[in-house]
């Protein structure tokens, strides 16, 4: 339950080695750079956007070959390696990297071209494909198709666009131009949508044939084949198997480079942290011969990171104790709790003044969460499988790394709450014993019977339980108010604000418990002078609340309106708290619908073939469970987390510490220190 | 006529665990299917957000699994799975009447559920790392379902336990 102290960290050098301290910052990754607003007459900006946008497109070009080289030579990927996390090296393998960085840039550039020729051989080929089928039907005509005739005769070569037969064409013809003779009409091809023709007529008749034509349908080709053409087919044929081979050779190029692909990746990642680098001068200001740069810093990594820029750069530099509310901030629990900094931080950073609840919180968090779930089987195979990929991947990102224990925990609280409850894959060892070896399965406390109590045959008890959980989870949100409070010095507020409801609550529970009609429900009844008891109790808080809660105002009406107001927060209350039965229902719906698939399992007897099914249809049955009941265990433990806890204490609007760190894809550098 | 009513609780009962299942059922397949056009849409430009629009097309996929869990609850107490049991008219009237909640809330809860899971994919799309808020957003709408889910599970338990 802490936040690191953060320091605000000054540092002054000498302009030559503000390269060497920007790439040692962004190793390390632990100060966050602030822009100092800082240009006078001694110190300016660095303008540096267009030598960020060079080292910008050489990442692209990177990045667009890697995208060819996958394209033409994929890389295999196991199932899991979305765990493996970036690549680790060391320094001294970086800086042999970086020196082959040109020759790596001058390969992406060759792949990039190799694939533009590509591109380009392929539109060639599809324009010859479409010649190719233009002439199909031209391929019986013997003369080339601008042949326009001989000295006495006019040739037309043209189509109509239907089926004709030859002496569909010269009645047609006859009727429009009775007194022209010796047309002679040749069908090269035809079929449904088009007919091909070769018409040759005399000369001195061309121009009343040519019209006539016209008129009755004929057109030119839009390709014409300047050779016969047979011979225009051979030829682009050639053309096409030219320019298919062209393709492969480029392709072959292309796999002949896939030995640089971890090269390449490299390249990409070297030219976006470069990129970043010089983006930060964006943020620091420089003189002539020095540079300032100005951040923030949690104090746990100032003094090392002080001595080491002192020794190794020269350079100056000044901390100092940071509280202002523009201080980032960060987040520090112990390994049970860390975990669930990221559930926080998805709702929103604490203030830098309010307590991190993020170490109470995980203790509700785990504890709803196995309560939903709540199968100690299902709990195992969620824990085993966490527990394997975290120790099998030690590289992994941390982000991941982090739901990963998260859920890991998560298994455990459910497996412990499936113990309790008696819940082993629903009542899978009942229904093997009962089906296969027709015996009555042994009492094995958690597999069989429960240790507590069983949810499903004794659902009022557990719902009596989960309000009893969601009072506790809210007094706690309420206890951390009161811790803020204190730490402010605002004593009276625990008294109206907290304590308030305490009483209120807590005496509204302690009657209700102790009249009868309650009693059939929960299965107890307090004795009466609980009633009393809680009765003030809820009488003294309502009068604090109604009295109080408006206190900020001076006009004593409004005050009590107010107050009113805040009195009508009981009803909030109440919701509350009935929106714990949740851990009810979702418990009740895991366990239930297992014991489902059990019982379809075990409708098909006890042979070898019920035996086949019933493994069949339990796992993937509760396969199906587990996913779909991990994420609404997952989903509503957040909801009471965001709405029920936080709302009752919780400011948030924290920034979150955003370190200037290495942002890259494929490598991260192991700092020697 | 009289006899054939006095039979008639086992047809209550049956009618209460179809119309649990089938309501929300219905309700889960309309919010499915309209959360997974939207995915679709989104995987067409992001395909690396497979995992991340999955589970919104999920969200309101739980309503038909709550009307599955109390149907198959109405079916093993009347006795229409496991051993035959006598069931009242009364009894199979009780056991309609606790399967309607999660029909309703199922159905509408559902649907409701999936214009909010649709909403998230989209929020998602644009910035895949509020993935944390935009989930919470329709897992609000389930909590009706849940609390009709709850009473109707009650109920059945209930009537079991009167005889």
């Amino acid at each position: 339950m802490a936040m690191l102290k953060m320091q605000r960290i000054y540092i002054y050098a000498l302009i030559k080695y503000c390269k060497d301290i920007l790439e040692t910052l962004q190793r390390r990754g632990v100060v966050e750079i602030e822009n100092l607003e800082l240009e006078d007459s001694v110190f300016f900006k660095e303008d540096t956007s267009s030598l960020q946008a060079q080292y910008n497109r050489s990442a692209a070009t990177a990045t667009e070959a890697l995208e060819i080289l996958s394209r033409y030579a994929p890389q295999k990927k196991g199932l899991l390696s979305s765990f493996k996390g970036r690549e680790q090296i060391s320094t001294a393998e970086y800086d042999k990297m970086v020196d082959g960085a040109q020759d790596t840039l001058r390969i992406a550039y060759d792949i990039i071209s190799y694939q533009k020729n590509i591109d380009m051989n392929e539109a060639e080929k599809v324009k010859y494909e479409a010649q190719l089928e233009a002439i199909r039907p031209w391929l019986s005509l013997d003369v080339p198709m601008t042949f326009t005739g001989t000295a006495t005769t006019t040739a037309f070569i043209g189509k109509f666009s239907d089926k004709r037969s030859s002496t569909d064409i010269v009645t047609q013809l006859a009727e429009l131009i009775p007194e022209i003779e010796g047309i002679d009409v040749e069908i090269i091809s035809s079929d449904e949508n088009q007919t091909c023709v070769f018409i040759l007529a005399m000369k001195q008749d061309a121009e009343e044939v040519s019209d006539a034509l016209r008129r009755i349908g004929f057109e030119y080709p839009s390709y014409v084949s300047p050779v016969a053409p047979q011979t225009r087919e051979k030829q682009i044929n050639k053309h096409l198997s030219n320019r298919e081979g062209r393709i492969l050779e480029a392709e072959n190029n292309i796999k002949s480079c896939e030995k640089y692909y971890a090269k390449l990746e490299f390249l990409e990642d070297y030219f976006v942290m470069k990129s970043e680098r010089y983006k930060a001068f964006d943020d620091i200001s420089t003189s002539r011969n020095t540079f300032v740069l100005s951040g923030y810093i949690t104090e746990r990594d100032a003094g090392e990171l002080k001595t080491y820029l002192e020794e190794h750069f020269d350079a100056e530099v000044e901390l100092e104790e940071s509280d202002t509310p523009e201080t980032p901030v960060v987040l520090k629990n112990n390994k049970f709790a860390e975990p669930t900094e990221s559930v926080l931080a998805s709702y929103s950073y604490p203030d830098r003044h309010e307590a991190d609840p993020t170490s109470i919180m995980a203790i509700f968090y785990y504890v709803f969460f196995g309560m939903m779930f709540s199968d100690a089987g299902y709990g195992m195979v969620m824990a085993l499988a966490c527990g394997i990929l975290l120790k099998k991947f030690k590289g992994m990102e941390a982000g991941l790394r982090r739901s990963m224990k998260m859920f890991f925990w998560c298994g455990v609280s459910t497996t412990i709450w499936g113990l309790l409850f008696g819940s082993f894959f629903g009542d899978a060892v009942s229904v093997i014993s009962n089906t296969f070896f027709h015996t009555p399965p042994p009492d094995i406390p958690g597999l069989v019977v429960p240790i507590w109590f069983n949810p499903v045959t004794d659902p009022m008890q557990m719902l009596m339980f989960s309000f009893l959980l969601g009072i506790i989870h809210l007094f706690a949100g309420l206890a951390i108010m009161a811790y803020n409070d204190i730490k402010h010095k605002e004593y009276a507020a625990v008294l109206y604000d907290v304590v308030s409801w305490y009483l209120l609550v807590g005496g509204a529970v302690l009657a209700l418990l102790s009249l009868d009609m309650m009693g059939n429900i929960a299965g107890f009844v307090l004795p009466p002078i609980f009633l009393t008891i809680g009765g003030v109790m809820a009488a003294i808080g309502a009068l604090l609340i109604l009295l109080f809660a408006g206190r900020e105002s001076k006009n004593p009406v409004k005050r009590l309106l107010k107050g009113a107001y805040g009195l009508y927060g009981a009803t909030g209350y109440l919701s509350d708290i009935l929106s714990y039965s949740r851990l009810l229902a979702l418990g009740l719906a895991t366990g239930v619908i297992a014991q489902v698939f059990n019982q379809i399992g075990s409708m098909m007897g006890s042979g070898v073939i019920g035996v086949i099914i019933f493994t069949l249809i339990f796992v993937i049955g509760h396969g199906l469970n587990i996913g779909i009941n991990a994420l609404g265990a997952y989903v509503h433990t957040n909801r009471l987390q965001f709405v029920e806890f936080f709302g009752k204490f919780y400011t948030g609007g924290g920034r979150e510490f955003k370190p200037f760190k290495i942002n890259t894809k494929h490598y991260t550098v192991k700092e020697e220190i | 006529m009289s006899e054939f009513f006095n039979n008639s609780g086992l047809f209550f009962a049956l009618l209460g665990a179809a119309i649990a299942t089938l309501m929300a059922g219905i309700g889960s397949a309309i919010g499915v299917g309209k959360a997974g056009v939207a995915a679709a849409g989104v995987l067409a430009e992001e395909p690396s957000l497979f995992g991340k629009v999955l589970i919104f097309q999920l969200l309101p996929a739980t309503q038909g699994i709550y009307g599955l869990l109390v149907g198959f609850l109405i079916l093993s107490n009347v006795g229409l799975i496991g051993e035959p049991k006598d069931i009242s008219v009364l009894q199979g009237m009780l056991y309609f009447a606790s399967a309607l909640p999660i029909a309703f809330a199922g159905l509408w809860s559902a649907i409701y559920q999936s214009k909010c899971a649709v909403a998230g994919i989209s929020t998602v799309a644009k910035k895949p790392d509020q993935m944390g808020k935009a989930i919470i957003l329709p897992a609000m709408v389930e909590t009706y379902a849940i609390l009709a889910l709850l009473i109707s599970i009650l109920a059945i338990f209930g009537i079991a336990g009167m005889q």
